[in-house]
């Protein structure tokens, strides 16, 4: 069951001096219960932009130009904010980005879990949320007696446990995490990931995981995205993504990964950085940096096309 | 841990008040207020007499000099100045600390709702600030009075209306910077509504900085009644210190009764001064901007610039 559906969701953001900047642009994905999508791309692609569009919580320049959300019967870009915040973490969830500073640090962990239980009424009697809360806090593997620290005294693999128990608080059906591992060490990140998919199993939950590291995706992920520029490049399952990728910048960036098999061989790069949004090339968006592009690259946008099922390329390369 | 004084938003009040105990200068602050504080609220006790007793006076009694009967001798009307400079207090405290919660309160109410919603909101709040900023103040309460009538809870009213400001452009510029941080986009995504977040996640953050402006404007508010009662725009009913000023200005100085006129301006400047010790020690504890660097230590600037005095320098380094 498709459980969530984004079509053509577009953002832009207004610059100080007046300009427009289309920071994402006609974005879409299906997102099935109980399955991940990985959402992957270098920094500055769009990618927490779209998450963050998603639930409607852009900075104030932020716009959703169009485009549709719908959580199951429900398009959550056309109900009221009121309305929106019920659908806010009790149905939609979302773990940050360095979940140090998505604690408030003066108050104790235990409470701000325990706010989001009494807030959507999960339950509401306060001895029963903080019950709820030990609970919550022992599934990710951290002592109930810890709800009454703060934030400081947790360590960051911790505090990023509190932001999971936190997400899961309410029994959401869809995880958005937003590069949860970074600024984690390769243990922590790992045992980290194992919870994930094992909350995942348990819970029947559908993760939308933001990252750059592709190592993450393969692990988790059921399908991915590949964004660039604010665009969808390639849109397929993770199996699909990893064997044959058809879109250059998919290619290149699964060549920018290190082998275990030669680790000595130097890393494959990706000359050039991504266009900046005030200055977005006017063909395809990778066009600057691409390696096997042609004329009309330069000129057009290539669209969005279905090569096989389920198998989505924007480049005029691949196709016909 | 953190280390005590990194943020104003990470400290609890018992980190600031181990902070605040090891600063003298704080203490002794804290020392004259609660002595004050103490002699108003048991201002019957303390006095020696009733300051509005004046029966039986004989003629060499008005405006007699200090004696071991009345430490401060006697006003115009033979009544107790020591008891009145007690029962003073209690007025001028008053004021302070009801028009300082007052504007503490309408300030605060202000800089957050302006910091929080941003944009037409902040604008129209903010340039009313202005507008009574650029005002002189004292003037205004002039007109104000005059117009309206005197009257003890009428000063309260006025000075809290129009001393609010400056709590409130610093409570907008801290919201400003507070809502930008993470956990309130995390307060928004689990679905609070404004008010839960300006209330529960940004209103605490605030708090320390608060309490340490609303603390110096008690000091602000006591000279301002002073000023008032001074100027004649007082209650006449309650002898406040600025009221006992103003008697003693009127009818005491031509005659040299010194004793009249400089103890409740004694009075006054300590109180304030004791409020801004105070002040200024939670100030500098609660918002560290303020903390000077070690260079810009004079001692060590001149070392700097010149090479001069280089050994100093090592010196107060070891």
């Amino acid at each position: 069951m498709t459980i969530l559906q984004v079509r053509n969701l577009s953002i832009d953001y207004l610059a100080a001096d007046g300009a427009v900047l289309h920071a994402v642009d006609d974005v879409g994905f299906d997102l099935e219960q109980g399955r991940s999508l990985g959402l992957v791309g270098e920094s500055g692609c769009g990618k927490t932009t779209t998450m963050l569009g998603l639930l409607r919580l852009l900075p104030a320049e932020g716009r959703i130009i169009s485009g549709e959300v719908r959580y199951q019967d429900t398009d959550l870009l056309r109900v009221s904010e009121r309305e929106m915040r019920k659908y806010r973490w009790s149905k939609i969830s979302l773990v940050f980005q360095g979940a140090m500073n998505a604690l408030n640090p003066v108050r104790k962990v235990g409470d701000q879990i325990a706010e989001v239980i009494l807030l959507h009424k999960t339950v509401t009697d306060k001895g029963e949320a903080n019950e709820r809360v030990g609970e919550l806090l022992e599934l990710v593997g951290i002592t109930s007696e810890m709800a009454r620290q703060y934030p400081h005294q947790y360590s960051g693999g911790m505090r990023q446990r509190a932001m999971i128990a936190m997400a899961l608080a309410c029994s959401p059906d869809i995880l958005i995490a937003d590069e949860p591992t970074t600024a984690l060490d390769v243990m922590i990140q790992a045992q980290i990931l194992d919870l994930l998919q094992n909350l995942q199993k348990e819970l029947e939950l559908s993760i939308v995981m933001v990252t750059h590291n592709l190592g993450v995706v393969a692990e988790i992920c059921d399908d991915v995205l590949v964004m660039y520029g604010g665009k969808t490049a390639e849109y397929a399952s993770v199996d699909v993504i990893y064997n044959e990728p058809l879109h250059p910048y998919t290619q290149r960036l699964l060549q920018a990964f290190p082998d275990v098999d030669s680790p000595a061989s130097s890393l494959a790069s990706i000359p050039g950085h991504p266009p900046p949004l005030d200055a977005l090339p006017p063909g395809c968006r990778f066009e600057p940096r691409c390696h096997c592009r042609e004329g009309i690259c330069a000129v057009e946008n290539p669209p969005l096309v279905m090569v096989k099922p389920g198998h989505y390329v924007a480049c005029h390369m691949v196709g016909d | 841990m953190e280390p005590p004084g990194y943020s104003s938003s990470g400290m609890d009040f018992k980190q600031i008040w181990g902070t605040f105990r090891r600063k003298p200068s704080a203490m002794l602050g804290l020392a004259i207020l609660l002595s004050v504080v103490f002699i108003a609220i048991f201002a019957p006790w303390v006095a020696p007499y009733n300051p509005d007793d004046s029966v039986d006076v004989k003629f060499e009694d008005l405006l007699a000099p200090p004696d071991g009967e009345h430490l401060l001798g006697r006003d115009d009307v033979g009544k107790d100045v020591l008891s009145q400079l007690i029962y003073g207090a209690r007025i001028s405290l008053l004021v302070g600390f009801v028009t300082s919660f007052m504007s503490m309160f309408i300030g605060t109410v202000v800089g957050l709702v302006a910091g929080y919603y941003g944009g037409r909101v902040d604008n129209l709040l903010m340039r009313i600030v202005d507008f009574l900023l650029v005002i002189p103040s004292l003037p205004l309460m002039l007109v104000i009075i005059s117009v309206w009538g005197r009257g003890l809870d009428k000063t309260i009213l006025i000075i809290a209306l129009l001393y609010w400001t400056y709590m409130a452009r610093l409570v907008r510029s801290q919201v400003l910077s507070i809502k930008e941080r993470q956990f309130i986009l995390r307060a928004r995504a689990i679905g609070a509504s404004p008010l839960r977040i300006i209330a529960r996640h940004i209103f605490p953050q605030v708090l320390p900085l608060i309490i340490a402006q609303a603390v110096l404007d008690i000091s602000t508010s006591i000279l301002a009644e002073s000023s008032l009662s001074f100027l004649g725009l007082g209650d006449p009913t309650l002898v406040s210190w600025g009221m006992m000023l103003n008697f003693a200005f009127e009818r005491a100085i031509s005659r040299m009764a010194w004793w009249f006129l400089l103890p409740p301006g004694i009075a006054i400047v300590l109180v304030s001064l004791s409020l801004v010790l105070i002040g200024t020690a939670l100030e500098e504890i609660v918002n560290p901007r303020l903390k000077t660097h070690h260079l810009f230590d004079p001692r060590n600037m001149v070392a700097l610039l010149t090479g001069v005095g280089k050994t100093k320098v090592e010196e107060r380094t070891e």
